[in-house]
């Protein structure tokens, strides 16, 4: 993938390591990753910071078998749009199942982890990743 | 706004094209279609070039001049179009506006990729860069990835099979088998589909397009002027466009495109037609299961309904509505920003009654879908024979 450098990085920690997202006050709705605009209620939407739990559920799910550069030594790997609770979807991995044992509709929760490296000497980016929630208790 | 019509059309063969470089196939391609309606330059008033990504595939940038400069076009007005894979369409839409308003009598709209001379998993990445980089791309979402998440969905709503996805491949490869300009040149079994490797589960390296090199042009002029430079003018009676969110999870759903939705019902309304007035339509088939997506949201069959359509042969040539009669994305190959140019250029084939082996016979209203990343963008035009 094109090189994330490291302001890049930096200004994505509090969404990335943390989930914080944007909820608008006017119309209620939450959103991930954050915007400054409420696409709903624009300029009268007053959009305010907002944790999320990193409880969802898998929305849909695939088996990568050939990934963008960057994610060789990974793949196979298990992409997932997953759904929070409180609304908002995003795409992450799952990690620490089987294909087999995924299915749309199964409660997951996030955990942090390495998503990936620019190269052997380069930046290390971490950020969420999936599990089954069955599997033990949320780090977030 | 004046009328339009496309006067000239022409393509270079679509495929991995290693003897030729991104420069030399958008000038094979723009001087095909020069001479298709008999110009010779100085007519020229404008010149859009749809692309997406020449600056990560080939390292080149400013490419609208790059054509003026080596067409012997100078000083004429060339400007680069980007839509990722809807770049074609988005320059073909740019041309016709420019036309349309009165600012330019005529104007040549091309599109081009050269897509081999880079490495598969960096053309991944750059295609990537259709969708949300940040928070698609740099999870591990290939384009593949984004298609197979829609297709999951559209398996557990509506019940579409692999099979039905397969069945796409199939005719698609059937359709370019009778195509010299098509990537692919053989057809091919249900089978072959099935039993090839997944790429992102549901879907199979036969369910994806090709990485592919390619160029194709037209020329557009206003409808009054069109008659003396082509004795059949294509006119466009609509043209339309509409985005939507970047990334697929940020859209409501997963099982249809919003922009096709929208753009397919501008398009409509524009040109006073419905959906079953279309005999030949060029639809964006990145991926089967898109083809069967494009085909309910284009209105062609109901919402659901798109995988029994095409296993029932409703999609083929000789069917209810020809669907990619040049073997789409998937079996003409997909040079991403070549594809939206590419399919008028089939269309105005098809409606002249110049498409060979795989004419739809008596073809007089044409459509084109070409769709940026994974639905952020659509682009539709419809046609039809002004002579």
């Amino acid at each position: 993938m094109a090189s994330e450098n490291l302001a890049i990085t930096w200004r994505r920690i509090p969404e990335r390591y943390r989930l914080l997202g944007s909820r608008c006050e006017n119309c209620k709705s939450n959103y991930f990753p954050a915007r400054k605009f409420c696409p709903k209620c624009r300029r009268k939407g007053k959009i305010s910071q907002r944790q999320f739990s990193g409880k969802g559920r898998i929305y849909s799910f695939t088996e990568v078998s050939a990934g963008p550069a960057g994610f060789e030594l990974e793949t196979p790997y298990i992409l997932a749009i997953v759904e929070l609770e409180e609304g908002p979807r995003l795409t992450a991995q799952i990690v620490g199942a089987r294909p087999s044992e995924i299915s749309i509709g199964e409660e997951v929760e996030a955990v942090f982890r390495k998503i990936m490296e620019d190269s052997p000497e380069g930046l290390i980016h971490y950020g969420y990743k999936f599990r089954l929630a069955k599997r033990g208790q949320a780090s977030f | 706004m004046r009328k339009v019509a496309i006067v000239g059309v022409g393509m270079t063969k679509f495929g991995e094209e290693w003897s030729r470089g991104y420069r030399d196939m958008l000038i094979e391609a723009g001087s095909r279609a020069l001479a298709d309606c008999n110009l010779h330059g100085e007519e020229i008033d404008a010149i859009y070039v749809g692309t997406m990504a020449p600056g990560s595939l080939v390292g080149q940038e400013h490419t609208g001049a790059l054509v003026a400069d080596f067409m012997g076009l100078t000083p004429v007005p060339a400007t680069r179009v980007e839509a990722a894979c809807a770049s074609g369409g988005a320059a073909l839409r740019t041309g016709y506006l420019a036309v349309a308003s009165g600012a330019h009598d005529c104007v040549v709209v091309g599109g081009v990729e050269k897509m081999t001379d880079t490495p598969g998993n960096e053309v991944a990445s750059a295609l990537g860069g259709a969708g949300d980089q940040e928070w698609e791309l740099f999870m591990g979402a290939s384009f593949p990835a984004i298609y197979a998440l829609m297709a999951r969905r559209h398996m557990l709503e509506h019940g579409t099979t692999e099979e039905q996805m397969a069945q796409v491949a199939v005719k698609n490869h059937s359709n370019a088998s009778k195509n010299k300009f098509a990537h692919f040149q053989n057809e091919i079994t249900i089978e072959t589909v099935m039993k090839s490797k997944y790429i992102s589960s549901p879907l199979k390296l036969f369910d994806c397009s090709p990485i592919t090199d390619g160029a194709a042009a037209v020329v557009l002029m206003p409808l009054e002027k069109a008659k003396r430079y082509s004795q059949m003018p294509i006119e466009i009676l609509a043209s339309a466009q509409a985005s939507d969110a970047l990334a697929l999870h940020s859209r409501e759903s997963l099982t249809s495109l919003r922009a096709t939705q929208v753009a397919a019902k501008k398009a409509y309304e524009m040109a006073g037609l419905k959906p079953a007035d279309i005999d030949v339509a060029e639809v964006h088939d990145c991926f089967t299961i898109a083809e069967i997506m494009a085909i309910e949201d284009l209105g062609f069959f109901e919402k659901g309904k798109g995988g029994k359509a095409v296993e029932e042969g409703k999609t083929a040539i000789g069917g209810e509505i020809a669907v990619n009669t040049s073997g789409g994305l998937k079996g003409c190959g997909h040079p991403v920003g070549a594809t939206g140019v590419k399919q008028a250029v089939e269309v105005v084939w098809q409606l002249r009654g110049q498409a060979e082996g795989r004419q739809v016979n008596g073809a007089k209203i044409g459509l084109t879908h070409n769709v940026g990343g994974s639905g952020a963008t659509a682009v539709v035009h419809i046609m039809k024979r002004a002579d």
